[in-house]
């Protein structure tokens, strides 16, 4: 709900001049502001301008540190000071030539603790990079305050410690920073923190005359803690002799109080994700207003998002080597979603979505921001054609089908980390992980054992006995499977999520929302493929079962031919569709904590490496320790018919079914293409608009040789930058460990001969 | 070596059964077989044997799969669609689609029935088969011509040129468009006068929209090794871009667009 608050009084005249429109003004509402303010672009990039000499000086002073944080791990960390809004002396890197200012500690690369989420996780963290941790740190979380991590524990049952364990439920977010929440930043920009302070107070007024039922105090309770948060920010900010407690005045301002909101969020909270939001067209209404002001010329507000990207690229965490292991390299998801279509028809699509790409030209392809393109069909030709073209030359580049998104969320939805759509400032979400549905149809054939382990982890079941499985037998076991999956995976959720609310909530990002907010609860999938190809091999050909001598099926044999999902034949895609159909049926069975919608994703991130790896042999003849697919993708090597047929398989997959995204990563030869570099962008473009016509959802695209990733592997000093996407981010190539890097090239790539 | 070009007789035409023909795989691509991306049916069977084949595991036709018409159109249909959406269509390449020109034909003609692009990529060996009906079917020709000198043609791939030139003539009087698709192989095409001659030939006719040089490329090699036969140019160097340009240029000074 939005409240409206005094009009017209204290109106920021001069911050606000010349801009149109009356409801935003009157509450918080950026969209509106947008509307009522942007300029479509419907050209192409000739106006774009290089790297200013300014701009390569600052970005070389801290990219020469990089090789040095590659070498140890992390370049350094202040062990002693917990984290918060205001815990850090300013810091910067170039305090006489940076245009943007703020660190998330006073030096650059400088990473600091945040125990909140769980002390255990800070410790390993430290110790891994041959730190000590603090011993008032440690007397402090281990004995005064409790965190997020403790109490998950303490509520947890056997079961759920079973099934995290066995690697059927994982990744939770239960020892660190859950993520995926993106404070609507922009509202620091448009409005100052006063104004900000001054409608929170009057949500939280509302509140006055409910009973104080429990759900009610504790909404009480946040709002008093987002105002705090809020005025934080504006003592963070101060201290970089920044006043965000008015509205930004200028193009210059509003990048940096925008950027200041941002770096509050990421100095308290070491979130999974930490996404930006959709922010390029919202800046783009300053920088054309300085720009008709004769303030900036273009070369200007190009530097201006220049020196943000730096920015955004230089945000660090302190996490395990474990986690690295599993998400590859440091990512922290700082997804920008540029483009899209307004419900009025106009392309969101402006000067400034273009000044985004650029960047990674300006500075050189890297994988964070994680630049997210809403594509449809309608964008504008010139926009599509550079969106191809950036994609060709960098490969860092995401698309997500504004067409699906926008009747659903709005045309102010932002992707959270790398496929989940939320409504900025309206919508949040739980973020769920994932789990594993190929070992799960292990556990059916086993009657709810481990296949690796022999343990019990699910409650009893009959197993399956015969020489060949049955598909009627097979899918009524799965079935069942799945009902008792699904009730502990949700479960487990509620859990985790009480507990992040009471000892790590989310203070700033979430007093960049309206209240009440509207939560999904975000279950997800993987082994898609996996589970899939092996109900098709023992539909379609036959399977035989081997077993221990506990009487365990420990591998299988494929007699004959399947068709495999990923070929476009809906033989094999069906049985993905009705296995994602399913278990979304299944999991909006159990009740969520705070009544957050549930939704599912279908995506790995590059985890499908770690899952592969702790999941048995599987009747679909994939090893024992082999990578999964990622994300939604067809097992590599199986989808023979080039990336459309591949591509058209996943596009088969429902998304109202699967409204936390599903993911489809591809690999593309340049003369996969098209002969000659001309022609690449147009039919790449092509490609994209027929994809998201019929359905598909998310493509990451890399354009690369396999060789090229063979010899970076062999000389990582050769290609610092080397940027591919992987299941709905941006990872340096160079960065990920060796057995991730191999899954990469064994990857299909669709090229021509 | 043309062997395989007799075979074409046994083409299953049943008097009651639906049309066939012998097929080795489909995939859709992008940019190299046609404008946009394409559904590309390879067809089993080709009466050539040139020595820079990347598929030769498409050399017999009874390597392929018996297929019908109507399998083949289920299959394009799956993609009619996107191919219009994507901007692209259907390309029939092989092997050599001529060698089994009533199937070759009566897809064409079935793809054109359902509003889709059609390109044949050939190697106007055997133009004569190519009904003009089949070639009224056909938007767009992707001809190999594999060299202009009818002793290195033999050469490379057993057959004589003549009969390819004559059906670029025939395709210039029916002002089909035409690709020229020209491999260029260190040694073997690279000799200037050869392409100036070829030149000047593609320059004398008017439907030629574009010259692809292709620089000869050793991917397909690992197919021989599958097949367990010798890859007879395993040592020739591929060209370097140096080369691949001046051809492009040699072209392109007869008014051509090289590419």
């Amino acid at each position: 709900m939005t409240v409206a608050t005094r009009p017209d009084v204290d109106a920021p005249a001069e911050a606000w001049r010349g801009f149109a429109g009356r409801r935003w003004r009157e509450r918080i509402d950026v969209r509106d502001f947008i509307q009522a303010n942007y300029t479509p672009y419907e050209g192409g990039s000739e106006f774009l301008t290089g790297p200013t000499e300014r701009t390569l000086a600052v970005w070389h002073k801290v990219s020469a540190l990089f090789p040095e944080e590659r070498r140890k791990g992390i370049l350094d960390v202040d062990t002693a000071t917990p984290s918060t809004i205001t815990s850090h002396a300013p810091g910067y890197i170039d305090r006489e030539r940076e245009l943007i200012v703020g660190l998330q500690t006073d030096a650059p690369l400088k990473r600091a603790i945040m125990p909140n989420g769980g002390l255990r996780m800070v410790e390993n963290g430290l110790r891994a990079y041959g730190y000590e941790p603090d011993p008032f740190v440690t007397k402090v979380f281990g004995t005064y305050r409790k965190t997020h991590n403790d109490g998950v524990f303490d509520a947890y049952t056997p079961e759920m410690r079973a099934a995290r364990k066995a690697g059927i439920i994982t990744g939770l977010p239960d020892a660190y920073g859950r993520g995926r929440i993106i404070g609507d930043y922009r509202r620091v920009a448009l409005y100052g923190t006063d104004r900000l302070i001054e409608a929170k107070r009057a949500e939280r007024a509302l509140l006055d005359s409910r009973p104080s039922a429990p759900h009610v105090i504790r909404d009480r309770e946040e709002l008093a803690e987002q105002i705090r948060a809020l005025r934080e920010l504006a003592r963070m900010a101060a201290s970089y002799g920044r006043d965000v407690t008015r509205p930004a005045s200028t193009a210059h301002e509003a990048v940096q109080w925008l950027y200041l909101g941002f770096l509050a969020a990421v100095k308290e909270q070491n979130g999974a994700a930490m996404s930006l939001g959709r922010t390029s067209s919202f800046l783009d209404v300053y920088f054309q207003r300085d720009l008709d002001e004769g303030r900036i010329d273009e070369a200007q507000a190009q530097e201006l998002i220049d020196d943000f990207v730096i920015k955004l690229r230089i945000v660090r965490f302190l996490r395990t080597p474990e986690y690295d292991q599993l998400f590859s390299g440091d990512p922290t998801w700082v997804t920008e979603s540029i483009g899209g279509i307004g419900t009025d028809g106009r392309t969101l699509v402006t000067r400034s979505s273009f000044r985004f790409l650029q960047t990674l030209y300006n500075l050189g392809p890297a994988p964070e921001p994680n630049l997210t393109v809403l594509w449809s069909p309608q964008l504008p030709e010139g926009f599509k054609r550079f969106c191809a073209q950036v994609s060709i030359d960098t490969s860092s580049i995401q698309y997500e089908s504004d067409d699906l998104m926008r009747p659903r969320t709005g045309d102010d939805t932002a992707i959270a980390c790398c496929v989940s759509a939320m409504a900025v400032g309206r919508q949040m979400q739980f973020f769920g992980a994932r789990v594993n549905l190929a070992k799960a149809l292990l556990y059916a054939i086993n009657g709810g054992r481990d296949e690796m382990t022999g343990e019990q982890v699910a409650p009893e079941m009959p197993a399956l006995t015969g020489e060949y499985l049955g598909y009627e037998e097979l899918t009524a076991a799965y079935d069942r499977m799945l009902d008792w999956l699904a009730k502990t995976y949700v479960n487990t959720l509620n859990v985790i999520h009480y507990m992040h609310d009471k000892y790590a909530y989310e203070r700033i990002e979430m007093a960049l929302h309206n209240h009440p907010v509207h939560r999904y609860m975000a279950c997800g999938i993987a082994g898609l493929s996996v589970a899939a190809d092996s109900l098709s091999a023992v539909k379609y050909a036959r399977v035989k079962v081997i077993r221990d001598d506990t009487g365990l099926a420990v591998d299988y044999r494929v007699e004959g031919e399947y068709p495999a999902y990923g070929n476009n034949d809906d033989r094999a895609d069906g049985l993905a569709v009705d296995l994602v159909e399913s278990f979304m049926a299944k999991v909006r069975k159990h009740p969520t904590y705070r009544d957050a919608e549930h939704t599912q994703s279908v995506l790995t991130i590059t985890s499908n490496v770690v899952y592969g790896r702790h999941t048995g042999n599987t009747p679909d003849g994939r090893r024992a320790g082999q990578p999964f697919a990622p994300g939604a993708n067809p097992m590599n090597g199986r989808d023979r018919h080039g990336v459309v047929a591949s591509a058209l398989s996943v596009a088969k997959l429902p998304y109202e079914e699967a409204r936390d995204g599903i993911s489809l990563t591809t690999t593309i030869t340049p003369e996969g293409l098209g002969h000659n570099p001309t022609e690449r962008a147009g039919n790449l473009v092509g490609i994209l608009d027929g994809y998201m016509t019929f359905g598909g959802f998310h493509m990451n695209v890399n354009v690369l040789h396999r060789a090229t990733l063979e010899d970076a592997m062999e000389h990582p000093e050769k290609y610092p930058e080397l940027t591919i996407r992987v299941s709905g981010y941006a990872v340096n190539f160079v960065r990920l460990t060796r057995e991730q890097q191999l899954d990469v090239i064994s990857r299909t790539f669709h090229g021509s001969l | 070596m043309n062997t395989a070009a007799t075979s074409a007789s046994r083409q299953a035409v049943p008097a009651t059964g639906p049309l066939t023909g012998r097929v080795h795989s489909w995939d859709l691509s992008t940019g190299v077989d046609g404008p946009g991306t394409r559904f590309v049916l390879f067809v089993s069977g080709c009466p050539l044997r040139c020595l820079y084949c990347a598929n030769p595991d498409t050399w017999h036709m009874r390597d392929g799969r018996e297929t019908s018409v109507g399998k083949v159109m289920g299959e394009i249909e799956k993609y009619r669609g996107f191919l219009t959406t994507a901007g692209g269509g259907v390309t029939i390449t092989g092997g050599e689609p001529l060698l089994q020109p009533a199937f070759t034909g009566s897809l064409l003609h079935r793809c054109k029935e359902a509003g889709l692009r059609t390109a044949l990529d050939t190697s106007g060996f055997l133009g004569t088969r190519a009904s003009d009906e089949l070639i009224a079917d056909t938007d767009l020709v992707l001809l190999d011509i594999k060299s202009f000198d009818a002793t290195t043609y033999r050469r490379l791939t057993g057959g004589p040129l003549a009969p390819t030139l004559n059906f670029a003539t025939r395709l210039d009087r029916l002002a089909v468009p035409v690709y020229i698709r020209y491999v260029l192989v260190p040694g073997w095409t690279d000799d200037p006068s050869a392409v100036d001659a070829l030149g000047a030939f593609l320059a004398g006719l008017s439907n030629v929209d574009r010259v692809d040089v292709l620089p000869f490329h050793k991917l397909g090699a690992h197919k021989y090794d599958a097949l367990g036969i010798d890859f007879p140019l395993r040592d020739t160097p591929v060209p370097d871009p140096e080369l691949t340009e001046r051809v492009r240029e040699q072209f392109r000074e007869h008014g051509l667009r090289a590419l």
